[in-house]
């Protein structure tokens, strides 16, 4: 059924409230902090009230302001919107507690500006999962784009600048001179800018134009790092490890694809990408993303680095999903989309906790550490399986419907990329986790390994404290939940996907 | 075109209330001495204007294209003249813009004036009054007046507290280059009212009242000739590259206050929308090819400068160029969006760059200077300043959530309808503009201190946190509520619109 309601504006206010109350509270840790807590769970309470509106395909609509006739800022929350803003809000008040553990409670004012842009990229994430239109979705994404900015640049050296600048450079002139023109353009071909499932365009639409509209619209979504504007991710490694976790499970990446099956099913429809032979065109360039990203990463030794790689590739395995066009595939992109942010923000934090306690980033020097940290390293292993895409992890049961989807498309072609880059994505996973938890623990000496005297010194790694390893088990234990219990997203999933 | 008089609306001639008001101040202000009573006075009067212009904008009755809030006074009735005021649509927002304008600047000089403050606060009093007077003028030569009294104060304002070495030279600039406009402004507006003796209905009498012109046809040949006198001058005061060169000198070496009305008030645009789209629709129709080549120019030119700027007052006064020909480009398409546009970016434009020159101002009293070079790291001591300064700039780059963006969102839709492929091009340079504004933030507000002033600045004090968040709230409210202000225009562009197209004004507004 269709509401007017105010849940999604309530949704969108908690966390603008927790960021003014961070401000506020800024002398008095940890009240700080928990107020991103509190925000989160209220955030994630108002995104429940709406699953039974939206669970057998509904909305909840609420106009903020109208200046066109046709075009205002309106937000309207469905299942693809539920789903997004959920799995934001829940990794969100997670990701809060684990900075809590990683940065230690100081009054820093650096960690205010943290913890309130936080906030504000809950604010902007949750816009962009209940837009109602293009215009709103457009505001949304371009202001995840300058709050997020601040938290790239965090640790204010040169090279975060550097990074920084990267980052900012790549999502608005992508923007700017992608996106909005695509949105334009949409406006006049189909004279609407509202979401709606199936397509806006007529059906006799077609022509060169709309595939430049949509090849547009792929440049201008470089939240989605899509090949050739993802570079601007692997520049945004120079965060510290919560905002990485949070720019690559949780807010922007996610945007980023949820924004390209924003446009797939409810701009384009899939009639029409299929009819423009358009879900080939996405497939190829997914592919060669996936491909590319996953030899990449071989080759990087910075744990960070590595996993930058791995979600470029990952994201295009939604992508890819999606393209398909098939109920599987369409199916296996969004539960890849909450599967992989469960996944990837458990390694994330295995590997803050890792650099937290011994301050090792590469992936040559784990050697060992399994022993050290059996809390962290079992989370990694959870989050590598998943990633690679082996059971009992929601990974596996995302790829399954990939390859489902794959076959009901005909598309064999894509069966030999998925099966690749599996091996690939294994290779390089599996590669830190038998030196983790297998190889003799990294010996320190002047002498190295051959020195005579025999003095041969294990550095002592202790576990990281419970506020970072919580946070790391819940993200763990879900991953293994969802893996072996689907069925309690699949519903939500398939309405929001077909 | 109808219209509605102040006494059945109103019950008190409000408009010129509006206009005198100041005037009341600014007499009041003479008889007093130097002192702190002096700048509260000035602000009493300054927000009694805007009082009165939130009441104006309240009673305004939305979706009429006529004329509102009108009084009429025979003046020279041999020549056609009258003493007539009266808003529409386009021209109701630009009244409390202008008061808020100079409710800001006095706040924003509160302890930044020392020379003379009598004498300044009277000048902006007196340029409020005729800054009002223009916006509310609806016979010609009335107009003309106001817009020859703006004159002297923003000369005196530049030349007397001007911050640069070069300030006399930048005031006489200005000067001689407005005159030039209003030659051509004069001879234009005589052109027009003399036609008017041959329309049908005249009954062979001389008139400069723009409600009547508006309903008289005039021939095609006269619109030609106008619309070049009219668009001349009103490019000139825009300023419409390449007419543009004073506005960078005045901005750099007069006063910031000044500065903020040059900057924020672009009564050029204002010109073309009030006078030369009704009155010569045809020409204009005729010559937009031109108005949106210059725009396009203009866009692409001014963004491309103020990249290489190093002063924030240069960058903003070519980031103004690069704006004022997005709005040229607007009106250029002829159709609502692009009008509705172009309006709301200029209202925009008063608010941003307002919002930036206090920016400036804030920096040059903290620092002693507003060149980038000296600054570096001000927000690890300013966090305040540099929120503010972080909103201004986003405002500036037409970021959506800031009211930039619907103003120019709207442009682009017109022009792309209108004109297709180039224009949408041209306009996505505004991601120049992301790169010049955002280039001036991170240097002045991040990175290492490299000075020894910067180690010591404090940061907004509280009546420039007032200052500033009206500032700012307005920026990110209009951002989101881009209705509150395009309903009030709209029936007036629609109204527009339909003069423009006559063939096909019955698809106005689709």
């Amino acid at each position: 059924m269709d509401v007017t309601g105010l849940a999604p504006l309530l949704a969108l206010l908690a966390p603008l409230l927790g960021a003014a109350g961070v401000v506020l509270l800024r002398h008095r840790t940890p009240a700080r902090e928990l107020c991103g807590v509190v925000a989160g769970i209220a955030q994630l309470g108002l995104v429940a009230t709406m699953v039974p509106a939206v669970r057998d395909g509904g909305t909840v609509s609420f106009t903020l302001s109208t200046f066109l006739p046709e075009a205002s800022i309106a937000l309207r929350a469905d299942a693809l919107g539920v789903v997004l803003a959920g799995t934001a809000a829940v990794l969100w008040v997670l990701t809060t507690v684990y900075a809590m553990g990683y940065f230690g409670t100081t009054h820093d004012p650096a960690l205010t500006r943290f913890y309130a842009f936080f906030c504000l990229t809950m604010a902007a994430t949750i816009g962009v999962a209940f837009s109602a239109n293009l215009i709103t979705m457009y505001l949304f994404y371009e202001a995840l784009t300058v709050i997020t900015y601040p938290l790239v640049t965090h640790t204010g050296t040169p090279e975060a600048a550097r990074g920084g600048r990267r980052y900012l450079a790549y999502q608005l002139g992508s923007g700017i001179a992608f996106l909005l023109p695509a949105i334009v353009l949409t406006y006049i071909e189909a004279g609407t800018f509202d979401f709606v499932r199936g397509g806006i365009f007529g059906s006799d639409a077609g022509g060169a134009l709309l595939v430049i509209v949509y090849v547009f619209y792929l440049l201008g979504i470089a939240k989605a790092a899509l090949m050739p504007v993802h570079s601007w991710l692997p520049a945004a490694m120079v965060a510290p490890v919560p905002v990485s976790a949070l720019l690559h499970a949780v807010a922007v990446v996610n945007v980023g694809v949820f924004c390209v099956l924003r446009v797939v099913l409810d701009v384009f429809g899939t009639d029409l990408v299929a009819r423009l032979r358009l879900g080939v065109l996405t497939l190829v360039v997914a592919s060669a993303t996936i491909l590319l990203a996953s030899l990449y990463a071989l080759r990087l030794d910075n744990l960070k680095a590595i996993l930058a790689y791995s979600t470029i590739g990952q994201l295009s395995y939604m992508i890819l999903g999606m393209a398909l066009l098939s109920p599987g595939g369409r199916t296996g992109a969004v539960l890849h989309l909450v599967g992989h942010s469960f996944s990837k923000i458990t390694l994330f934090f295995a590997v803050g906790s890792i650099y937290a306690a011994s301050h090792r980033a590469l992936a040559s020097e784990l050697g060992g550490i399994g022993r050290q940290m059996r809390w962290t390293m079992a989370a990694f292993a959870i989050g590598a399986l998943s990633i690679v895409g082996l059971p009992p992890t929601v990974g596996f049961i995302a790829k399954y419907f990939l390859f489902v989807g794959a076959v009901e498309a005909g598309q064999w072609a894509v069966l030999v990329v998925l099966s690749v880059s599996t091996l690939l994505s294994a290779a390089y996973y599996l590669r830190i986790l038998r030196s983790a938890l297998f190889d003799a623990p990294l010996a320190v000496t002047a002498g190295g390994s051959g020195d005579a005297s025999g003095l041969l010194r294990t550095p002592i790694v202790a576990e990281s404290g419970a506020l970072v390893v919580g946070p790391m088990l819940v993200t763990a234990t879900v991953t293994l939940l969802l893996g072996v219990a689907p069925g309690l997203v699949l519903d939500l999933v398939r309405v929001s996907s077909g | 075109m109808s219209e509605i008089t102040a006494a059945e609306q109103a019950g008190f001639p409000i408009l010129s209330m509006l206009m005198l008001l100041p005037v009341v101040t600014m007499v009041a202000l003479g008889f007093m001495r130097q002192g702190r009573a002096l700048r509260r006075v000035a602000l009493a009067g300054a927000v009694a204007v805007l009082g009165l212009s939130l009441l104006l904008t309240a009673g305004f009755q939305k979706g009429i294209a006529g004329f509102q809030f009108a009084e009429q006074v025979p003046w020279v009735e041999s020549m056609g003249l009258s003493y007539h005021l009266a808003v529409d649509g386009v021209s109701v927002l630009f009244v409390p813009l202008t008061a808020l304008l100079v409710v800001v600047v006095m706040l924003s000089s509160w302890t930044a004036v020392r020379y003379q403050p009598k004498a300044y606060l009277m000048a902006v009093l007196a340029f409020e009054t005729a800054a009002i007077g223009v916006f509310i003028a609806v016979d010609l030569i009335l107009f003309f007046v106001f817009w020859e009294l703006m004159l002297i104060p923003t000369y005196v304002l530049i030349k007397v507290w001007g911050d640069g070495p070069q300030r006399g030279r930048a005031a006489m600039r200005y000067v001689l280059s407005m005159l030039f406009g209003s030659a051509a402004l004069l001879a234009g507006f005589i052109l027009l009212g003399v036609s008017y003796r041959s329309a049908p209905g005249s009954g062979g009498a001389l008139s400069f009242d723009l409600v009547a012109l508006m309903d008289s046809p005039v021939p095609l040949g006269t619109q030609t000739a106008v619309f070049f006198l009219l668009a001349f001058a009103f490019a000139l005061k825009a300023p419409m590259f390449p007419f543009h060169a004073w506005l960078p000198a005045a901005l750099l070496e007069g006063p910031i206050g000044m500065a903020v009305f040059l900057a924020g008030l672009k009564m050029g645009v204002f010109g073309f929308v009030r006078f030369v789209l009704p009155l010569v629709p045809e020409a204009f129709a005729a010559w937009s090819w031109l108005v949106a080549v210059l725009g396009i120019a203009a866009v692409l030119y001014g963004a491309l400068i103020a990249l290489v700027q190093s002063d924030l007052r240069r960058l903003l006064a070519f980031a103004s160029v690069s704006h004022v020909g997005l709005a040229m480009l607007g009106l250029s398409s002829l159709n609502a969006p692009g009008l509705q546009g172009a309006l709301f970016l200029i209202v925009n434009l008063g608010l941003v760059s307002t919002a930036m020159l206090l920016v400036a101002g804030f920096v040059q009293q903290r620092v002693g200077s507003s060149d980038l070079a000296a600054l570096g790291g001000l927000a690890q001591r300013t966090p305040a300043l540099a929120t503010f300064a972080l909103i201004a700039c986003l405002g500036a780059v037409t970021l959506p959530g800031t009211s930039g963006f619907p103003g120019e969102f709207l442009v682009l839709l017109g022009a792309f309808r209108a004109h297709g492929w180039p224009a949408a091009i041209a306009v996505t340079t505004v991601i120049l503009a992301a790169a010049y504004v955002l280039v001036f933030f991170e240097h002045a507000f991040h990175g290492r201190i490299r000075s020894t002033v910067v180690e010591t600045v404090t940061d907004l004090r509280p009546r420039e946190t007032v200052t500033a968040s009206i500032l700012g709230i307005a920026i990110v409210a209009f951002g989101f509520f881009p209705a509150a202000l395009l309903t009030y225009s709209s029936a007036s562009v629609d109204d527009l619109v339909g003069r423009l197209n006559p063939a096909s004004s019955v698809a106005v507004g689709d």
